[in-house]
């Protein structure tokens, strides 16, 4: 296990960023749907089966092929309101979104890139479901930029234009579920050179790409709308492709644990080198030990044998230990073959010997297994339970995954976890097969066109931060958080008309109290920049107060398309105001009376805090306070 | 790939483009560098869509995308090194199991048997029987294979001369003893092929299913590999002994419908389940390897039968579809040309404006047939419920009941390229032949 602190430039770390967002254009990329997601159950579903095409065979995806040959069947859902026939693949698609490829071109200038003279639309192939096509449109929109990200310059390879593909929703085995809603939302892509050489760096970077994607105010926000993709290598490691990195605060994480997986895979690798193994011993020999667990107390086992699957085992000649050892937090060897076992064979998992005696399987049943497989106390043993085809097509994947850990790092590409480990998705693709999207004409991009968007690019993030700080008298901390925040366009039109709330206070709220709630859990992307103004607004006119707007907002994200007006109302967030705050103060009072007797005007400090805690959200503090002073001069003076 | 003077080196290029491509001497696949006003693009040189304008050469870059890049007069384009060639790899075919029935299958072109060559983008036929397998390997479980191109051609540009030379080829297989044909067609205008072979080959022993696809063969989404699978297990072993389209019966890919060619029409533009069956249901389906039949109404597969061709088609015949305001000298026009029939694409129950009855009655009196159909498409011509209806039957239009009408207009044509007079033809054109016309109108 290495420790934490790693030299990332001795061990050539370099990562290259692929930033995905999507785009807030009024339609889809290629259709005119409304680029919006449907919650509930589908009012239409179709399945398709998605074949290899012929001329891409001896160099299709062979996780696909597999996927292909084994029958896989995919179920899409979709209605009416997002999604048509374009997405269902049962209309060629119109042509390419003028909206997006404006916001790309600005996007492109503003990182120095040059727009290409036309562009044309390929298709990816992509055969795992997630486009109905069987591929993802994509298109280069611009080439050979750079951002300045601390002094540094950072190359930008690219700059394109794609559909974002659909959602998976369910299913795994023979059937695979995806939602078409998403599929087809206009996604900008970044992609950076594989120039990073630290995991902060790589935030930074990402960062800093996300503050300009942002500032062309046509980014859509919340939860899943920016994705990113990692290529990580380390020096006699290999490329490992990250996707699905939701969260800017991971990138790091998720680039360090990689550099120590493959730190770690290394030093296995070395181990079992200095074991002596060669890659002969490692051999497809399965063992049929479905006998020798057949009294076992091993539920998941027993379970599997009652319902007529085989026990299937393999030996790992000189892999004892090696299986269950920490390669970075949370990953081992052993769980990289249970990926492998899963994907390839169907299977819930794997056991081996390193974990075992555990989960009910007993020291005898060890020994005994090994005695089955000839095995070692230098060997580890691992099996499965299953029907035979699967068992047998799992085992070949540990094996293959035991035959990579002699060779050190296998390519492949990795999805993330949300605690920043990341777990096998597929083989590396090999060389991109790309070819002409023939339904859609290449767009011509004139020089006029460019010198227009050109004279009105949006401003640059770090110019924003100066003026918010002039303009509003913010401080920098704040105008850095809501320059970072996708809500600096709304922040501008709520100070312009609102006066009794502060700018300042108006920018803590779209800021931190925002964060506060996603981090309890409210998803407020929900909420519309209309809905969100029109709070503000009822601040403003007196009708709730600022306090309240936490609690607007957590209800108005649960129900979607309802006005702030009608959340002030359901909750009881009405001002009390004139009689009833009168009668409400003198009760206060009353309740107090003992305290009121002995501190006299002193005990407004405590009345005043005893009253705003019970009716928070309810009473406009300033009133509250006039009127409290003035009763207790009152009383006082009596 | 040609030397410098060959067009195909070049493809799609003209103009400015042209010029500064030939005159560095690269070729299409070639590895270019081009530079202009100081900026550097590299990659592989690429086809240009023959729509596209003069001033782009397309190059594919290193990343697999490809780009415009707009030359003047005085751009730099250098030829760096070859293109890589991508390596085709087929899969060994599959083992051929001599026992199982063998059908035939005949190109005409379409979506269905062409594939993107991925260097240069362009499409190509692709229908030996191997390539037929490598698509679709499951043909090899269900018949032995034998292919051959007729024509390559769109179907828009088929006319009644090739339907015949299409009868003629599907007489000579069933002939030689197959056990059904399978025709490729583009989808355009499948339908009235379908129609056109109901009515050449009379007395049908075995199946001919025209098959097509709605998304063409190179995308894994392809319709085509579900639709050939339906058409050729119909060709093997179908009880029917019909001419059927074989197409998608909904938008998923799990059933195959059977339609009669005589009562099929495309009904959408770009839907994988467009060919419906109008008036009727369709004769059977497909699902899970299954054919199933849906009428006990059909002619029974029988290899002893005698099939009779009868392969003329009178191209002389027009399709006029009435709309309001419609000027009559259209239909004089056609009696002008020496045109012998007409069959009208009527309103509602079959019906024409007023204003076009003094042509319609002098169409007649020069010998022209003169038949109704309805633009309706679904339902069946009735012209005795309207005056209009009456005073047309009157005048000697032919109503032709609950026919299709682009079935009706390829009757005709067939009815007046086989029949020895024109009364004979008449009788022809009222009497059901293929299934064309049905006596009860079914709730469907
Ligand atoms: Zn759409």
């Amino acid at each position: 296990m290495m420790s934490e602190g790693v030299d990332y430039s001795k061990i050539g770390l370099l990562v290259g960023l692929e930033c995905h967002q999507q785009l807030a254009t009024r339609t889809k990329l290629f259709c005119s749907c409304k680029p919006s997601l449907f919650k509930g159950e589908p009012k239409i579903t179709f399945v398709r089966r998605l074949r290899p095409t012929q001329s891409e065979l001896g160099q299709v995806d062979p996780a696909a092929y597999f996927e292909f040959k084994k029958g896989v069947r995919i179920l899409y859902e979709a209605d009416n309101e997002t999604s048509c026939l374009v997405e269902m693949d049962e209309e060629p698609p119109h042509p390419l979104n003028p909206e997006a490829i404006e916001v790309a071109l600005t996007v492109a200038l503003m990182m120095n890139a040059k727009p290409v003279d036309e562009i044309h639309v390929m298709r990816k192939t992509v055969i795992d479901g997630s486009n109905t096509t069987g591929f993802q449109r994509t298109c280069v929109v611009a080439l050979n930029g750079s951002i300045e990200v601390e002094g540094r310059t950072v190359p930008i390879e690219h700059i394109s234009l794609e559909e974002d593909a659909a959602r998976k929703t369910g299913g795994e085995g023979f059937e695979i579920r995806y939602r078409i809603d998403r599929l087809g939302i206009p996604l900008i892509e970044v992609t950076t050179g594989p120039v990073i050489r630290s995991p902060r760096e790589a935030q930074r970077v990402a960062l800093a790409i996300g503050r300009i994607l942002r500032a062309t105010k046509k980014v859509r926000r919340g939860i899943g709308t920016i994705r990113q993709d990692l290529n990580v290598s380390i020096r006699d490691g290999a490329l490992i492709e990250i996707k699905g990195v939701q969260e800017l605060e991971l990138i790091s994480k998720v680039v360090e644990y990689e550099a120590k997986r493959q730190l770690g895979l290394l030093e296995i690798r070395d181990e079992l080198k200095k074991r002596g193994l060669v890659e002969e011993e490692i051999r497809e020999e399965f063992h049929d030990a479905t006998e020798l667990f057949k009294e076992t107390g091993c539920r998941v086992l027993k379970r599997a044998i009652n319902q007529g699957k085989k026990v299937l085992a393999v030996k790992l000649p000189k892999f004892s230990g090696l299986l269950s050892r920490e390669i970075a937090p949370g990953m081992r060897l052993g769980r990289e073959m249970a990926d492998r076992a899963r994907f390839w064979g169907r299977v819930g998992g794997i056991f081996h010997t390193d974990e075992l005696p555990a989960y009910g399987v007993t020291e005898d049943e060890v020994d005994r297994l090994k005695r089955l497989v000839g095995a070692g106390p230098e060997d580890a043993v691992v099996f499965v339970a299953d029907s035979l085809e699967n068992a047998t097509d799992a085992l070949r994947a540990v094996v293959e995954r035991a035959k990579e850990a002699l060779r050190g790092v296998p390519e492949e590409t990795r999805a993330a976890n949300p605690d920043g480990t990341t777990r096998y998705m597929r083989p590396r693709p090999g060389a991109a097969r790309m070819y002409p999207e023939t339904d859609i004409p290449p767009i011509r991009i004139d020089e006029e066109y460019l010198q227009e968007l050109a004279s009105k690019l949006p401003e640059l993030p770090e110019e924003a931060v100066k003026r918010l700080m002039k303009e509003y008298n913010l401080n920098e901390k704040l105008a850095n958080q809501l320059v970072d925040s996708e809500y600096l366009g709304l922040f501008e039109e709520i100070v312009r008309v609102s006066r009794r709330v502060s700018p300042r206070a108006v920018a803590a709220t779209l800021t931190e109290t925002f964060k506060a709630l996603r981090r309890d859990g409210v998803d407020v992307g929900e909420v519309s920049d209309e809905q969100i103004l029109e709070v503000f607004r009822l601040v403003d006119s007196g009708r709730t107060t600022k306090e309240a707007i936490p609690e607007i907002i957590t209800w108005l994200s649960k129900h979607r398309g309802r006005s702030g007006e009608e959340a002030v109302e359901a909750l009881g967030l009405t001002v009390i105001s004139g009689d009833d705050l009168r009668a409400l103060v003198d009760r206060v009072l009353q309740e107090n009376a003992e305290v009121v007797r002995e501190r006299g005007e002193g005990a407004f400090g405590f009345l005043m805090g005893y009253i705003m805690k019970r009716f928070r959200g309810r009473l406009d503090a300033k009133v509250v306070s006039e009127l409290l002073r003035e009763r207790l001069k009152n009383i006082h003076g009596e | 790939m040609g030397g410098d003077d060959d067009p195909l080196s070049l493809p799609g290029y003209k103009g400015v483009a042209l010029k500064v491509l030939k005159e560095s001497g690269v070729q299409a696949g070639d590895l270019i560098r081009i530079s202009r006003d100081g900026t550097v693009y590299e990659g592989v040189l690429m086809p240009r869509s023959e729509y596209g304008d003069d001033r782009h050469i397309v190059i594919k870059l290193k990343s697999g995308y490809n780009i415009g890049v707009r030359v003047t007069a005085d751009t730099l384009v250098e030829k760096v090194g070859a293109g890589v060639e991508i390596a085709f790899k087929p899969p060994p075919p599959p083992k051929q199991r001599p026992n199982l029935p063998r059908v035939s299958i005949v190109s005409t072109g379409g979506t269905i048997a062409s594939r993107v060559d991925y260097r240069t983008g362009a499409v190509r036929p692709a229908i030996s029987a191997g390539d037929l397998y490598s698509i679709v390997p499951e043909l090899s479980d269900i018949a032995v294979i034998e292919t051959e191109v007729l024509f390559n051609l769109f179907s828009e540009d088929l006319t009644p001369s090739h339907w015949a030379r299409i009868a003629e080829k599907v007489a000579e297989r069933i002939r030689e003893g197959v056990d059904g044909v399978v025709l490729t067609h583009g989808t355009d205008t499948m339908a009235y092929t379908a129609a056109a072979l109901s009515f050449a080959l009379q007395g049908l022993p075995v199946p001919v299913v025209l098959v097509g696809a709605q998304r063409s063969e190179d995308r894994p989404s392809s319709d085509a590999a579900l639709n050939l699978i339906g058409a050729v297990s119909a060709a093997a072993e179908a009880p029917f002994a019909e001419v059927v389209v074989a197409m998608h019966e909904t938008v998923s890919d799990v059933s195959v419908a059977f339609h009669r060619g005589t009562k099929v029409r495309k009904c959408h533009t770009s839907r994988r389940d467009a060919f419906k069956s109008v008036n009727v249901k369709p004769i059977a389906r497909l699902a899970d390897g299954e054919l199933v039949m849906l009428t006990e109404d059909y002619r029974r597969r029988d290899r002893d039968r005698e099939l009779t061709l009868k392969p003329n088609f009178d191209p002389k015949v027009a399709l006029v579809k009435f709309y309001p305001g419609m000027n009559p000298n259209v239909i004089d026009f056609y009696v002008e040309e020496g045109y012998r029939g007409i069959v009208l694409e009527g309103t509602g129950l079959g019906h024409v404006g007023r204003s076009c009855f003094p042509s319609i009655k002098k169409a007649i009196k020069r010998g022209l047939i003169v038949a109704m159909a309805s633009q309706c498409i679904w339902g069946r011509v009735n012209m005795n419920v309207y005056t209009n209806g009456r005073d047309l039957l009157a005048m000697g239009v032919i109503p032709l009941e609950d026919m299709l009408a682009e079935t009706a207009l390829v009757k005709l044509m067939w009815a007046l390229g086989e029949a020895d007079s024109p009364e004979e033809a008449k009788i022809l054109l009222k009497t059901n032949i293929a299934g064309e016309i049905a006596a009860r109108s079914i709730y469907t």
